[in-house]
């Protein structure tokens, strides 16, 4: 191999561990933060998560059951037609929990969350760092991870988390209204019975655990990337589309660590 | 803290350098100024001069504790300090900083820039600390326009409410960097006739005089008396004295910053 590539290579893998070293480190002083600072200021703090909640979830409701309408129709009630064609109904609950509320659907919902919020993450702080606000916020006493970091990171854990149910819950429904449309013969209470049977607890809690790993990184790599260095305006652009690729890297990496999980327990 | 330790803490001086050498913001590794050996006293009332980009902004900072000085011993009354963090909140709250650019947080009204600092470490509502910091925002003519976001207003009132926030927790100190750089002259005039006010011991301070460190560029709107001046120099700094003692200056540099005729070209500073 040509020492150019091998240098390439090196270099991209020393840039890969050191931003992955940052992000953690970064990770554990926003637990730390938040562990020990939650209640810290909160007439200043508190109000200022319940807007990130807002912005990382409600305000993104629309959106998700648009795309919950669209992973019903496509994904859901094509399977369940085919699965009905051969008669194949006892499978069905299997396929839907397997892809849908394992998979698809946190998964979806993260890079959902990560395209309409993360991205604005990384300008907004990455705007604050290179006019000087965070050296403002310094001066007067005030943690720029408590004030800025900590309300993004928890709004972004509990709007996917939140998120990830509804739209599971929304591609379920309008999954089963394609299948009726199509005079595929399953009543709703086969249907349901289905999922439900497929359904254990370690889905939920696994579920739970998993969307709200993605809320978290999601909002650590943007924070990590619009904050912890210097940075000038003209290079917020590139700034965004790196937290984004990292932010689908840890995604992805998330998931086959919870795949394992599943296989394991 | 001990009664000694207390009339130790209060009888130090504010400020005291002995061998400080300060790095660039941007570049940690770049000294911009060796071997500083200055102090400031309860009270005074400095002007550090020095031409633009020169590190004046450095030096403020490294005084305000958010850069570490690369060496020597700076002392913040009588304490060892590096830089302020969260143990030495206490000693952070002495101090007021006005940047250059104001740096207002731009999603938030002048109003609530001014009232930030006082709503995080008190926790107070923002009706709380609406009552509280009317009476400033009346002292520093920013009523009128409390309600405005800092994109829709000029430069020069970014300044003076960067000053209002500065001063909402009323502090001992206020370092102002380069507080009249690009202000006009209606709002340079109210500056200098503010800070003078302040330093002579404002109602907004309980009549205490605030101790005070403003950085410039062009020394010819600070004169008169009650000022200290110094200058940052070829990497170092040097006391200059009182306004008598700028005038009568020769060196080449302190007439450049009073726009006098210099015989000789003074070499630019490093960018």
């Amino acid at each position: 191999m040509p020492r150019t590539y091998t240098d390439y290579l090196g270099r991209k893998i020393f840039l890969f561990l050191f931003t992955a070293q940052g992000i953690a480190a970064f990770a554990l002083i926003t637990l730390g933060v938040i562990v020990k600072k939650l209640n810290v200021a909160s007439n200043v703090v508190h109000p200022m998560i319940r807007r990130e909640i807002s912005r990382a979830g409600s305000r993104l409701f629309p959106m998700y059951m648009f795309v919950a309408v669209a992973l019903g129709f496509l994904a859901i009630g094509q399977t369940v037609t085919v699965a009905a064609r051969y008669g194949a109904f006892n499978y069905i609950g299997t396929i839907m929990v397997t892809v849908i509320v394992r998979e698809l659907g946190p998964l979806l919902a993260a890079m959902l969350a990560l395209a309409r919020v993360g991205n604005a993450n990384v300008i907004e702080l990455g705007t604050a760092r290179a006019l000087g606000e965070v050296e403002a916020l310094e001066s007067a006493g005030i943690d720029p991870i408590h004030y800025l970091v900590m309300p993004r990171v928890i709004g972004m854990t509990l709007g996917v988390f939140s998120l990830t149910v509804y739209l599971i819950l929304a591609a379920l429904c309008s999954g089963y209204l394609f299948v009726f449309l199509q005079n595929v013969p399953l009543t709703p209470g086969e249907y349901f019975d289905e999922l439900a049977g497929s359904l254990s607890w370690l889905d939920f809690a696994l579920l739970a655990l998993k969307s709200c790993t993605f809320g978290f990184f999601i909002g650590i790599v943007s924070c990590y990337h619009g904050l912890a260095q210097p940075v000038r305006l003209e290079e917020l652009s590139r700034l965004a589309v790196r937290a984004t690729s990292e932010s689908i890297i840890a995604c992805v990496f998330i998931d086959a660590v919870y795949f394992l999980l599943y296989l394991s327990l | 803290m001990t009664d000694k330790a207390n009339q130790e803490t209060a009888s130090a001086l504010p400020i005291e350098m002995t061998g400080v050498d300060i790095s660039a913001m941007q570049d940690p590794e770049f000294i911009v100024f060796k071997g500083i050996n200055w102090s400031v006293a309860g009270g005074e009332f400095w002007v550090i001069g020095a031409p633009q980009h020169s590190g004046k902004s450095d030096f403020l900072m490294t005084t305000a504790g958010l850069i570490p000085p690369a060496g020597g011993r700076y002392k913040f009354y009588g304490n060892e300090t590096q830089i302020f963090d969260e143990s030495r909140l206490a000693d952070r709250l002495r101090m007021g900083f006005v940047f250059e650019n104001a740096d207002l947080f731009h999603y938030l009204t002048v109003a609530e820039n001014v009232a930030l600092p006082l709503r995080y470490h008190k926790n107070l509502t923002s009706e709380e600390a609406g009552k509280i910091i009317d009476e400033l925002l009346e002292l520093t003519g920013l009523k009128p326009i409390a309600d405005v976001s800092p994109a829709n207003l000029p430069r020069s009132w970014h300044k003076r409410a960067g000053l209002a926030r500065a001063l909402t927790l009323q502090p001992d100190i206020l370092l102002a960097d380069n507080p009249l750089g690009a202000l006009d002259a209606r709002h340079s005039f109210w500056w200098l006739r503010f800070l003078d006010s302040l330093a002579r011991g404002h109602q907004w301070l309980g009549g205490k005089p605030l101790t005070i460190v403003a950085t410039t560029d062009d020394f010819r709107p600070w004169r008169g008396s009650g000022r200290r001046f110094g200058l940052l120099k070829d990497k170092s700094f040097v006391p200059l004295g009182s306004w008598n003692d700028v005038i009568s200056s020769n060196d080449p540099l302190v007439k450049e910053l009073l726009a006098a005729p210099i015989e000789e070209t003074v070499t630019p500073a490093n960018p």
